[in-house]
């Protein structure tokens, strides 16, 4: 293999996210497996502060300009697309965020190299990549041999580690690509959510509500509980959908992640983009119907039985607890 | 207004996935498709605009398990046209999939140039790319995602799309048409068309089929072995009565210091 | 007495008078009546014609014996005497006019006839009584949902108006009073002519009241259906008059505005989502009023309400009570239809339709999950697709996939394999039997399930089908054809209990109360066979107020299950009924033989806080409870006298 590992900076609304962090960790593993450079790829404006902190990369790939503050995947990609034919990476890494997402897709497509998606592991065999990944909304899991490169990779968050602080800084090169955007896409605002009374990003103790708990009646027995916990409620994104609890309540991809002390999974199955927003959670209990759902895997305590029921006794004994 | 919305068939995985014999495929036995669910948001977005500025939709999907009776409800619910593509198999990789629609779309009378392409833009079985990045950057249309909600404005010739970030944060974006939009959501469910109408539309036919155009090969990914995942950990499971339950866990939060 | 039509009022002949106001009335009463028949007869074709003798019975019994007005004794005596007077009334009254217009006729007045005048006065006198307990009843009583309406005021004034001067004019015409011939005369005639003149009225008003009822009612009856479940002809829903049929929009003319429907309504009860009343009501404005030529034109369903609509649990407990023999339940399906045609329905329902029409089940669940309760049963359930059974179990969705149930489903297989029953299940192949998808207006998607159970049941061999589960048992039944072959497992039960192989140790649940499932009792009329099971059981069973044909539903049927609780206020029908049971003298435990019944009073006891002071158990449990009490005390014997053996030695 001869390219590099490249690596996408994520960014979004002027704070870098925490998915690059993960980048660099398994981009660098994957380099130093390569015996090749990792170089990490910034598209922003007056990032170059940013640009430092990528310590665990060799180099950064830094283009500097104001339409690229808010980069639509079709101007990214374009960019990214041009560095990498000059300098033919031979894999290029990129995370699962919702903020990447057209980046991720139309990158490949316009490079015509291969993408591999849902990869959660990747290791070196005999100099070529093999990939973990994973399918079906996590029921299957498939190794691809995506070869010398170049290929295109999505790495499940969660898949590397953050790297040990205080790596040497890498040098900034300053390069310069076709920005000319005639296609059309404009960002005009953003639009925030509804602001509720609750910063769920901010609580100790969360009673997470999935569609198991089949109607939003039964939104109040977790309410309950949150409230003996002193805590309070959020949800998945079928909850959300249905509008039993607003947008500000959104745990996953599409939402927010905690990391509160406790979180309560009551009727959620544990699908790949919801457990991404709250993995970290120091203490998961999940109650769920079906004792084959993906949550199990990841809680620490897990009981098989009707969600509503168990939150319910939950709040009794509590609240006889705190006396 | 020409709408052109694309569906596929995926693994529906409330049935129980299992490994072929082979090991690196899926058991067909048990194995039921069932229409994606993003694209159901498509078609029902779609609808929508129909019915607000009397747009034509017409659907296109490649030939897949069960297919038929996602079109047939597509018709049933009010699409114009439904067009099934035959020639690539369910099982093959989305690059191989929007390869094929880019080569086979310009031949059929009537479907290209569409001011709007809508599609579902993530899928469960996405392993080697997205429908709509691969499909529009080959018939040379400009491509948004994660949308769930358009407004068009037919006479301006513009779309105004809301894009999903995180946090509950969208993204307003003004888009020149045509284009190509990747659709999440959409501001309401897909409606609900009565089984009666289903197979009133199952009766009167109504499907074109076409085969696949053949164009540049693709090389599929090289999936070497397929197997059910292994869970790095798994709960401590809580056995007994709800009441029983509730106590163990109540001491695990005291014994934690969180009550 | 004088001929009264042989007088002169202001020089005009007494009979030209007659003829003049019986002309008016006449073109009055019939142009409406012409009117609203045309309006009705708009209306899709409905035969009821068929099983003449049957129908004919039913009108002598439940028109001329009022039947459904005894469930109080007290106003069905009341009710039954002044109908009976009416009737008389209404031959004197035609008698007297045909006599009266026709002056040359050899015919006597009836009041000249002692055999017609004597039952007349007896009936007269006592209808005097019953008009005071009516009157009492309506204004100091006070039942709820009685229509006080000024109609209902003035029939019971007109009543006793014409009871007065028939009573009045015979007093004259016997000379009691101490009157002079001639005054004696004037007051008869009087009382005579102010009797006919009310009565031309009434006739008059009648097509314009509430009293309708008493000519369409015969009628109604008359067309009441033979068959069993309230299901519309087939059709795509209605939401405008042309779209229901004659005999849906004639339920408006017929009805009393009684009210028993609305008291006996769960749905009603809960916050007042629905009124069966008021929906007939309704149906009868929106009749009237094409007949009125203003009005009629619109949607039932926005008059009504779609919440309204979807608010029906289909228990029939309306129409069982219904004196006129009114059908609520097929107005509201064939709203349901509309509605469903359209579309329009709650997301809950959505989720649970699109489910089902992809895995043939309400829990959306892979066909695979459904045969899967059969595991830890430690023997083998007979695969009705590979070998003959005798009995072929549906089992049914809730009892098949629902973890609460599954236990019970699992006593009842138990007890059917220790009673050496040849039984067996479809496995994967079994389908949701599709009642409440029928209910719910889905005709299309009932279609296919049928179809896919009929080829299932083509491919086995058997000779009766049984059913855990009550609507599956009525849909099976009545709706696949298949009456006659299909029992309820209560049934089966029944000939095993008589039959000595349940035991009837006692098994510790003492006094006990049974509720009978709305499909079971008011759909299936099978009321005695849980109740012999539980005798047999030698278990005391205490019934509830609303026991038999007047149980009260736990409010899961008519597809209810699968929406959102929208009580507004009142109490739902599941905690209703458990605060039912709770409230009988040292009753603990509370019968179910349904599935969804079990579901709902085991959350009604947590809701209601009962749990611990009464539990729930289905028929099925306590069945095999005896079972295995007796397989203990035959153990606990054997080991008695094993030990005493040994010691012997």
């Amino acid at each position: 293999m001869a390219g590099n590992v490249w690596i996408v900076a994520e960014h979004w609304r002027g704070t870098a996210s925490d998915a690059t962090r993960e980048l660099l960790a398994v981009g660098r593993g994957l380099a130093d497996s390569l015996g090749v450079r990792l170089e990490a790829v910034l598209l922003g404006h007056g990032m170059r502060g940013l640009a430092a902190s990528l310590g665990p990369a060799d180099a950064v790939l830094y283009v500097d300009h104001p339409t690229l503050a808010d980069a639509t995947g079709l101007v990214a990609s374009r960019a990214v697309a041009a560095l990498a034919s000059e300098r033919a990476p031979a894999v290029i890494l990129l995370p699962t965020t919702n903020v990447s997402w057209d980046l991720l897709g139309l990158l490949p497509a316009r490079l015509g190299v291969p993408l591999v998606n849902f990869c959660r592991e990747v290791e070196v065999v005999d100099g070529a990549l093999r990939v973990g990944s994973l399918l079906y909304g996590g029921k299957m899991a498939v190794t691809v041999d995506a070869g010398p490169g170049p290929v295109v990779l999505a790495i499940l968050p969660g898949t590397g580690t953050a790297p040990a602080p205080g790596a040497p800084e890498p040098h900034v090169e300053d390069v310069a690509v076709d920005l000319a955007d005639d296609s059309g896409v404009r960002l005009v605002a953003y639009e925030e959510p509804e602001a509720g009374d609750v910063d769920i990003t901010q609580q100790d103790a969360l009673v997470a509500v999935g569609r198991g708990i089949s109607s939003e009646a039964n939104l109040e027995v977790a309410e309950d509980l949150a409230d003996a916990l002193g805590g309070a409620v959020c949800g998945s994104r079928p909850v959300i959908d249905q509008g039993w609890l607003p947008l500000v309540r959104q745990v996953g991809k599409s939402g927010l992640t905690v990391k509160p002390r406790l979180y309560i999974a009551a009727g959620v199955s544990g699908a790949p983009e919801h457990v991404e927003g709250m993995k970290d959670s120091e203490l998961i209990i999940a109650v769920n119907t079906d004792a084959g759902a993906p949550i199990f895997s990841i809680a620490h305590y897990g009981i098989v039985d009707d969600a509503t029921d168990v939150l319910e006794a939950l709040a009794e004994a509590v609240r006889k607890r705190k006396g | 207004m020409k709408i052109l919305v694309l569906m596929k068939m995926v693994p529906d995985i409330v049935e129980e996935l299992e490994v072929a014999g082979d090991g690196s495929s899926l058991d067909p036995e048990y194995l039921r498709f069932i229409v994606n669910e993003r694209d159901d948001y498509a078609l029902e977005q779609s609808l929508l605009l129909k019915d607000r500025l009397g747009a034509t939709v017409t659907v296109v999907a490649l030939e897949a398990p069960e297919i038929d009776d996602v079109l047939h409800t597509a018709l049933a619910k009010g699409a114009d046209r439904a067009i099934r593509v035959s020639g690539v198999d369910v099982m093959a990789g989305t690059r191989a999939k929007a390869a094929a629609l880019a080569a086979t779309l310009p031949g059929v009378p009537g479907v290209l140039p569409a001011d709007l392409v809508l599609s579902g833009c993530q899928a469960i079985d996405d392993l080697d790319g997205f429908v709509g990045p691969l499909l529009s950057s080959a018939i040379g249309l400009p491509y948004l995602g994660l949308v769930s909600r358009i407004k068009v404005d037919p006479a301006a010739g513009t779309a105004v799309v809301a894009k999903e970030y995180a946090g509950g944060v969208m993204g307003r974006f003004e888009v020149t048409l045509p284009a190509f939009l990747g659709v999440q959501g959409c501001e309401k469910p897909p409606r609900y068309v009565p089984i009666a109408k289903v197979r009133a539309a199952i009766a009167a036919g109504g499907i074109e089929a076409v085969p696949a155009a053949s164009g540049p090969a693709v090389t599929p990914l090289a999936v070497g072995a397929m197997a059910k995942p292994v869970a790095a950990g798994h709960a401590e499971m809580l056995e007994g009565s709800v009441r029983d339950v509730a106590e163990r866990l109540a001491d695990v939060l005291a014994a934690r210091g969180l009550i | 007495m004088p001929d009264p039509t042989a007088q002169t009022l202001f020089g005009i002949p007494g009979v030209a008078i007659l003829w003049a106001l019986t002309a008016i009335v006449f073109v009055l009463f019939g142009q409406r009546a012409y009117r609203i028949l045309r309006a009705v007869g708009r209306g899709r074709a409905e035969a009821r014609w068929d099983r003449l003798s049957s129908r004919l019975w039913s009108v002598v019994v439940n028109v001329g014996g009022q039947r459904r007005m005894f469930d109080n004794p007290g106003v069905g005596l009341a009710h039954l005497v002044i109908f009976w007077t009416f009737l008389f009334y209404a031959v004197s009254f035609a008698w007297s006019l045909l006599r009266g217009l026709l002056p040359f006729l050899p015919i006597p007045y009836p009041d000249d006839v002692l055999l017609f005048t004597i039952p007349m006065v007896l009936l007269s006198v006592a209808t005097l009584a019953a008009l005071a307990g009516a009157a009492f009843r309506r204004y100091v009583l006070v039942p709820p949902r009685l229509a006080q309406s000024r109609d209902a005021g003035l029939i019971l004034l007109l009543i006793t108006l014409l009871v007065v001067t028939f009573l009045v004019g015979q007093a004259a015409k016997e000379g009691l009073g101490g009157l002079s011939a001639a005054a004696a005369e004037s007051l008869y005639t009087a009382m005579w002519w102010i009797h006919m003149v009310a009565v031309l009225g009434f006739v008059a008003y009648l097509p314009y009241s509430k009293h309708l009822h008493l000519l369409a009612s015969p009628f109604n009856v008359f067309t009441a259906s033979l068959a069993t479940g309230g299901m519309p002809p087939p059709s795509e829903g209605a939401a405008r008059l042309e779209e229901f049929t004659w005999r849906e929009l004639f339920n408006g003319l017929s009805c009393a505005e009684c009210g028993r429907c609305d008291r006996a309504c769960p749905a009603f009860a809960t916050g007042e989502l629905l009124s069966p009343q008021d929906l007939i009501h309704d149906v009868k404005l929106m009749v009237l009023g094409r007949a009125s030529g203003r009005d009629g034109n619109g949607s039932l369903v926005d008059v009504v309400g779609a919440e309204a609509v979807w608010a029906c649990t289909t228990c029939m407990a309306c129409m069982e009570r219904c004196p006129v023999f009114n059908e609520h339940v097929p107005l509201i399906v064939q709203m349901r239809r509309h509605l469903i045609g359209e579309g329009a329905v709650g997301a809950g329902v959505q989720d649970m339709l699109m489910g089902m029409t992809r895995y043939g089940n309400s829990f959306g669940q892979s066909p695979r999950n459904r045969p899967k309760w059969t595991r830890d049963l430690g023997f083998e359930v007979k695969d009705a697709r590979k070998e003959p059974v005798e009995y072929l179990w549906y089992v049914g969705d809730y009892a098949s996939f629902d973890p609460r149930v599954q236990e019970v489903t699992r006593a009842a297989a138990r007890v059917f394999h220790d009673a050496a029953l040849d039984f067996g299940i479809l496995y994967e192949a079994e389908q949701n039997a599709g009642n409440d998808v029928r209910r719910l207006g889905e005709e299309g998607l009932f279609e296919m399930l049928r179809d896919k159970n009929r080829a299932a049941m083509e491919s086995a061999q058997f000779k009766t089908i049984v059913t855990t589960d009550p609507h599956t048992y009525h849909v099976l039944r009545h709706e696949y054809g298949l009456d006659g072959q299909v029992k309820h497992y209560t049934e089966v039960l029944e000939g095993l209990v008589s039959a000595g192989r349940v035991s009837t140790s006692p098994n510790g649940h003492g006094r006990v109360t049974y509720h009978d499932p709305c499909y079971l009792g008011r759909y299936g009329g099978v009321y005695d066979a849980p109740r012999h099971v539980l005798e047999g059981l030698g278990l005391d069973l205490v019934e509830m107020p609303r026991n038999r044909s007047a149980a009260y539903c736990c409010g899961a049927g008519g597809g209810r299950i699968w929406m959102e609780d929208a009580a507004a206020g009142g109490e739902r029908p599941a905690e209703s009924r458990v605060q039912e049971a709770a409230g009988l003298q040292g009753v603990g435990t509370m019968v179910v033989a349904c599935p969804k019944d079990l579901v709902m009073f085991r959350d009604a006891l947590k809701t209601t806080g009962l749990e611990g002071t009464l539990e729930v158990r289905d028929i099925a449990e306590l069945v095999e409870d005896a079972m295995g009490a007796t397989r203990d005390a035959v153990g606990a014997t054997r080991d008695a006298v094993g030990a005493t053996q040994r010691s012997d030695t």
